[in-house]
């Protein structure tokens, strides 16, 4: 397999300040353990819904996830939340409806059949994709095999961004910058979004900048992917069921040529 | 149909005899799947049934998709989303066919490496393999096309890079390009025109696979040796053959399932590993990514492409003679274009007698070398044009170049071939048994 790598983490974060922090050295991202890696691995409810806390107090305030309905929340697999919950939760957001007020629209609250609104902020990504939009590791030469070790690096990307802030700030062009081990280039133009203890959870999981950014990259995740379960489940079904077709006919094929061969080797032997 | 003598259909009862003399269809597919197949073929001889299984399965879940997919620059990509999240199966049918390309793809590149090794291309096979490459070439415009389709950011990068080829045409460039896109730059119109296309395509694939099938079945397949099948008589050729059904029908399948087990690995635990993560944000024409790359499948020539620069003393020794009608950006689309010419021109191109590379003791070795040169031509390609990259993209460049236009017309004349087997019976025989005395357990393999 040839793969073939791109780095242009930039890009959809560098919308605001262009792209000219593209150049320069490729970002840190450190290699998490997250529940969901391996063939086998699963979301983990309880860290997606930490994230969905997170996401909710902080991020929300300019990103948004707009391709997610809100009614997801609620699928077996990802976090899960029970009916009314899902639905306590959707009022919380006001999304824009064209049939209200006689055709002019107006704004309602949010239903579980909505998803969730976009971006608020003109220079933040939305991020429902951000964890299958990056990719964490690259290497080596390019050639992406470590990906087959350690996954594509999406989730971990984020993470490691979220923790990645070393404090140092410097302006450019009129904005400030602020350096991140994670970001390539180093420099990027989102403020430090978690500085510990931003939420309270009610799990009583730990709220360090690590924990939290470990928590938010895996709902982002799922947000990317929410049918990682049932991908998985497909594929390990396909996998078995075409392995025993595989012996199958490598059985039948081996007593199919069996007399000819015997015959070809008799042959062979006057 | 086929040229080697065998029994034909002959139609039994009422029904079948009423039916044959109307529309002898049966006995057309008896013939087809009856062919008397060389017993010899290795397992190199799997790939067409993989490469007709894929087709067919591209084109399967391409409805599917296509009944969920809108093409338009303000809702593709999220309706590629919906059919993600939404449509019961989307995200397996959509990973499927996402990853059916790359499949696809390898499978076509195993093909074609074992046309070149085994000769598979020379008289009087050159019709089947002029077809072949009409297919792949049409493969690689339905891929294309397709990549475009979900309205990521490479997809519309992708677009515009390889539309912009057609602009380096000189004279006529710029009114192609725009002809091409629907208008000056890669919008609404562009992605409609692709879908149709995307959409047409396959079946064009479908009909030339057809007449692909046709053709080899005219002339028989080709062998790991390159003999040709004995037609003297209908009991020698049975001693070269072995009917395809059962035989190859059950080998082929084997293979196939097996390559199946490991592609359906890949789409349910690493289904985006092949592709780009750009693609999941949306085509933004204000923001360029860093460095737009085609898929991996596409690299080899991608890199032949960029080979060229303005730094090449031959492009610059062009564009000085042609004053600059030529230039470097249209030496390396002449040169991308040209590396598929000069591997469709192969059968007139070689000109040894003998076409197994088994008993070519030169080209062995210059063959083998084509293939580690195609692995670094698919790897350079995915470099950033800097620093070393460009020399071994050049060389590399260079090399399959020398390939076609000079090693294998050389190869002919200073080559003394290997003795080749009498008959395929004698090659045959002499590998069952060589197999068996070797390894007690019987080699499931019929041959190699």
């Amino acid at each position: 397999m040839f793969r073939q790598l791109t780095l242009t983490a930039a890009v959809a974060l560098g919308l605001a300040t262009g792209a000219a922090h593209a150049a320069g050295k490729e970002g840190e991202v450190y290699n998490y353990d997250f529940s969901f890696e391996g063939p086998f691995g699963s979301f983990d409810q309880m860290q997606l819904q930490r994230g969905l806390q997170v996401y909710t107090e902080v991020c929300s305030a300019c990103h948004g996830l707009q391709y997610v309905p809100l009614r997801t929340l609620g699928d077996p697999g990802g976090p899960g939340l029970p009916e009314d919950q899902v639905r306590a939760y959707a009022e919380f957001y006001e999304v824009f409806d064209p049939t209200l007020f006689d055709g002019e629209g107006d704004f309602r609250p949010a239903t579980p059949n909505d998803h969730f609104p976009g971006s608020q902020l003109a220079g933040a990504p939305d991020l429902s994709l951000m964890a299958k939009g990056r990719a964490g590791f690259h290497g080596p030469y390019g050639l992406g095999l470590n990906q087959f070790f350690k996954g594509m690096g999406g989730a971990e990307y984020i993470a490691s961004l979220l923790a990645g802030y070393t404090g140092e700030e410097k302006e450019e062009a009129g904005a400030i910058l602020y350096e991140n081990k994670a970001f390539p280039g180093g420099w990027i133009s989102m403020a430090p979004p978690l500085w510990g203890d931003d939420v309270i959870y009610e799990d009583g999981a730990p709220t360090d900048v690590e924990s939290m950014s470990k928590d938010v990259a895996a709902f982002l995740m799922w947000t990317a992917e929410p049918k990682m379960m049932a991908r998985k489940q497909a594929g390990f079904t396909g996998v078995l069921m075409l392995t025993v077709l595989t012996v199958l006919l490598y059985l039948t094929n081996k007593r199919l040529w069996a007399p000819i061969k015997r015959k070809a080797k008799q042959e062979a032997a006057e | 149909m086929s040229g080697i003598p065998h029994d034909h259909y002959e139609p039994k009862t009422g029904g079948e005899k009423w039916l044959h003399r109307r529309l002898p269809i049966v006995g057309l597919i008896y013939d087809t799947i009856m062919i008397p197949t060389p017993k010899n073929l290795n397992w190199m001889w799997i790939w067409g049934i993989v490469l007709t299984f894929t087709l067919v399965l591209m084109i399967v879940t391409g409805i599917i998709l296509v009944m969920h997919y809108t093409p338009h620059v303000d809702h593709a990509f999220a309706s590629v989303e919906h059919i993600m999240r939404n449509v019961n199966g989307g995200h397996m049918i959509r990973y499927i066919h996402m990853n059916g390309a790359s499949l696809f793809f390898f499978a076509v590149y195993f093909h074609i490496f074992r046309g070149l090794y085994y000769g598979s291309y020379k008289e009087p096979r050159e019709v089947t393999w002029i077809i072949g490459m009409l297919i792949y070439l049409l493969m690689m415009a339905t891929a294309f096309m397709g990549y475009v389709l979900p309205w990521g950011q490479m997809s519309f990068w992708g677009a515009t890079v390889i539309t912009g080829l057609f602009g380096a045409i000189p004279f006529i460039g710029d009114t192609l390009l725009i002809w091409l896109q629907g208008g000056p730059s890669i919008d609404n119109a562009t992605l409609n025109r692709f879908f149709s296309l995307h959409y047409l395509l396959p079946f064009v694939i479908l009909g030339l696979v057809i007449v692909h099938i046709w053709a080899f079945h005219t002339t028989g397949n080709n062998n790991p040796t390159g003999v040709e099948v004995r037609r003297a008589s209908k009991e020698e050729a049975e001693r070269d053959t072995l009917p395809f059904w059962p035989y190859f029908v059950i080998k082929d399948l084997f293979a196939l399932a097996l390559i199946l087990a490991v592609f359906f690995a890949v789409v349910g635990f690493m289904p985006n590993y092949l592709g780009h993560p750009d693609n999941y944000i949306e085509a933004n024409p204000l923001v360029t990514p860093a460095h737009i790359v085609p898929e991996w499948y596409f690299l080899p020539f991608y890199a032949i492409l960029r080979a060229f620069d303005t730094e090449v003393w031959l492009v610059i020794a062009v564009d000085f003679l042609t004053a600059g009608i030529i230039d470097a950006k249209f030496f390396g689309v002449l040169a991308m274009f040209g590396a598929i010419v000069v591997l469709a021109l192969a059968p007139w191109l070689d000109t040894s007698a003998v076409r197994s590379g088994r008993y070519r003791p030169m080209f062995k070795w210059w063959f083998w070398l084509f293939v580690v040169n195609f692995v670094v031509l698919t790897w350079v390609g995915a470099r950033p044009a800097e620093g070393i990259y460009p020399y071994i993209a050049l060389i590399a460049s260079t090399y399959w170049f020398a390939y076609f236009l000079v090693i294998l017309p050389l190869l002919g004349v200073i080559e003394k071939p290997l003795t080749q087997p009498e008959t395929i019976e004698d090659d045959f025989n002499e590998h069952v048994a060589a197999a068996g005395g070797a390894k007690a357990a019987a080699d499931p393999t019929p041959a190699e």
